[in-house]
């Protein structure tokens, strides 16, 4: 395991745009060596940053979409019993070899990866209470046992670890204290601009300031349950390119507020606002 | 050399450590930072803040150990202005200057110094040039060595960047001292788990296909069973109103924790006031719920009961008779008696109470905690009582244990 050379600096990709505090706390995920934790509102790119790091710096990208029943041990690898029981039944295979049937879960392929790799675990609140805590190991140390075969894997390269978490549960202290925490800001509409500008370049100017106005006084709406996000206003603006709209305006008949606005409730309260001629601003 | 600023953060409630010290040094000495304030205040808050929870705190504590004025920033275009009121009387100043000076609005100074700034942190390498040492800008620049100073203090353009940023505060939104620590109360009560084996047979026993298919002869042999779900039934009932009012917030925790458990087969939650009349309500507003003997006829004695409650009353409210229906009656039962009925029935059983402990050995709290084991409602007190619960059965009556 050899450090990573310092000249290896994460700067963004051109489909991806940071800024400083983005950028600094990758780079100390990649210095230190540490897994990278990622908060923010939905749809700010928390797991599209995986993807940027491996893109940038040139890393596979693993995987791992966390759900409820995940369990740590799904991470590391499944000793698959059914294909066992099955092959000594119709004689398939080597079934003394107990190796074949131990297959890696995506933090053990990244640590048997013969090289660096960015390993993204995503969602890691969605999983349970004690999830994070069984993981404390692994991630400390790169490294887990094979129960069955009292094989040991270790990682040849600490790959880059990328975790994302909604918030809906909170982190055990001891997990957060060996991460890199970085919180993902709603980005500002001259970022923002940049950032439609590289998802749909060439669009009409007056069109993106239009769509941008709109989204920020959307956003700026109290009484929305889910406010629309980047990822949303990409999606719009692209469905307004599609359908050829050229003029917007903030009224009851915005086009296609469906792909701003998930909730039905929002939809309401947006209308109804407009109704009245009344808007409850932030 | 940051250590006060460590101890700084953990005044305001950033718990830093030694793992954190080390972590930033050892970035650092990589040159994370890029020998600037701006770089160090990127890399320290993402290596010793670890819940968006905290950023404000971390603005705060970067202000005030690094500059000491928090409010330079925000008073920055009244400091120019008066400060350029001065100016006027100047007498070196063109005719030319003072017109430009006059024709400026705060907004417009307040662009150009942060336009200023942003130059400055480009061109910095070069030098220490600060925000307006030269003073022959035709905008009355001296106005902003001065503004410059004390947003810059010792180092320049680039510090006034990280002040600014850690000044805007724009985390103030997410600090939430309110959520305290809801996961200690969940990791809590989580023990409270058991599971069984019930349902559709539909996982692989391996033990048991292993067995079954060498009795077999080698003939395949799978068999499955139910899978374990968690087999806890609870049922809660919080005190509310009157005397329990200062508790309001420890209880809403509890109750939203409980509420968001998902290991229990079932909870039930009820409510009542001071003490339990022969009624259980649905609603903190007492409405609703059910009388005691329908509680009693419905659900078993395998059912953990947690009351939750102040236990602390006038004695005679022990005493008053009451119906079923929780009305008064002469030939009723007693509210203990029927706190007792509720304490015979479930096998299991606590009380947590959110008063002190030294509050506990007189009084109504006393005759309490003769019918139920009582625990104080902290983190501790709730593993003690889960523990208690988890228990095999109970000596009824001989359970105080404090």
């Amino acid at each position: 395991m050899t450090p990573a050379p310092p000249s290896v600096r994460f700067r963004g990709t051109d489909s991806y745009l940071t800024h400083e505090g983005l950028q600094a706390a990758v780079n100390c995920a990649l210095t230190l060596q540490r897994p990278l934790l990622v908060k923010g509102e939905p749809g700010t790119g928390k797991t599209l940053l995986a993807e940027a790091i491996a893109q940038a710096l040139g890393h596979t990208l693993l995987t791992w979409h966390v759900k409820s029943t995940t369990r740590a041990q799904d991470g590391l690898y499944v000793y698959d019993t059914v294909q066992r029981l099955y092959d000594s039944r119709f004689g398939d295979g080597d079934v003394r070899d107990i190796r074949r049937y131990i297959r890696m879960g995506p933090l053990g392929e990244a640590f048997s990866a013969p090289e660096r790799v960015v390993l993204l675990i995503d969602e890691v609140d969605k999983a349970d209470l004690e999830f994070p805590n069984d993981l404390l190991h692994e991630l400390d140390r790169m490294r887990f046992r094979v129960t069955e075969t009292n094989d040991e894997v270790a990682a040849k390269h600490r790959p880059i670890v990328v975790i994302t978490s909604n918030n809906e549960k909170e982190l055990p202290d001891a997990f957060l204290r060996r991460c890199v925490f970085h919180f993902i800001d709603f980005p500002d509409a001259e970022l923002m601009r940049r950032i439609v500008d590289v998802h749909h370049p060439g669009l009409d100017a007056a069109l993106a300031d239009q769509a941008l106005k709109v989204f920020y006084e959307l956003r700026g709406f109290t009484r929305l349950r889910k406010r629309p996000s980047t990822s949303e206003l990409i999606d719009w603006i692209a469905v307004l390119k599609a359908q050829g709209v050229s003029d917007l305006k903030l009224d009851e008949n915005l086009p296609f507020l469906g792909a701003l606005l998930k909730k039905e409730q929002d939809l309401v309260s947006v209308a109804e606002a407009f109704g009245r001629g009344r808007r409850t601003r932030a | 050399m940051f250590l006060p600023f460590f101890y700084e953060l953990r005044r305001r409630g950033v718990k830093v450590g030694a793992q954190e010290a080390l972590a930033l040094a050892g970035a650092l000495k990589a040159g994370l930072h890029d020998s600037s304030l701006d770089g160090f205040y990127h890399v320290a808050r993402a290596l010793l803040v670890h819940s968006e929870t905290q950023l404000d705190s971390f603005d705060q504590a970067f202000l005030s150990h690094f500059q000491g004025v928090e409010t330079a920033g925000l008073e920055l275009t009244q400091e120019l202005m008066s400060w350029l009121e001065e100016a006027r009387d100047r007498p070196r100043l063109t005719p030319e200057e003072l017109a430009l000076l006059e024709a400026l609005d705060p907004e417009e100074i307040r662009r150009l110094f942060e336009e200023r700034l942003r130059e400055q942190k480009e061109r910095h390498d070069g030098g220490n040039r600060w925000i307006g040492t030269g003073g022959t800008s035709p905008f009355g620049n001296n106005g902003f060595a001065r503004g410059g100073m004390r947003v810059g203090g010792k180092a320049g353009g680039k510090q006034g960047m990280a002040m600014m940023q850690a000044g805007a505060r724009r985390y103030a939104g997410y600090r939430d001292d309110l959520v305290l620590d809801t996961r200690q109360l969940a990791v809590a009560l989580r023990k409270l788990r058991a599971f069984a084996r019930d349902g559709a047979p539909d996982e692989l026993d391996i033990d048991e296909s292993i067995s079954a298919t060498a009795r077999n002869a080698g003939e395949l042999e799978v068999v499955t069973r139910p899978p374990r779900r968690p087999n806890t039934r609870v049922v809660l009932a919080m005190d509310v109103g009157g005397s329990m009012d200062p508790y309001a917030a420890v209880m809403s925790r509890l109750f939203s924790v409980a509420s968001q458990a998902t290991h229990f087969k079932e909870l039930r939650i009820y409510y009542f006031h001071n003490c339990v009349y022969g009624k259980l309500y649905a609603t903190p507003q007492l409405t609703g719920g059910m009388t005691v003997p329908e509680l009693v006829a419905q659900v078993g004695r395998h059912h953990k009961l947690v009351m939750v409650g102040d236990a602390s009353m006038a004695p005679y409210e022990l005493a008053i008779r009451t119906d079923a229906e929780g009305r008064y009656k002469a030939d009723g039962q007693e509210g203990l008696t029927w706190l007792m009925q509720l304490a015979q029935h479930f096998e299991r059983n606590v009380w947590l109470n959110p008063e002190p402990m030294g509050s506990w050995r007189s009084g109504s709290i006393a005759m309490i905690a003769q019918v139920f084991p009582m625990f104080s409602l902290t983190v501790e007190g709730l593993g003690e009582a889960v523990a208690h619960l988890t228990r095999g059965r109970t000596v009824k009556g001989a359970a105080a244990r404090r």
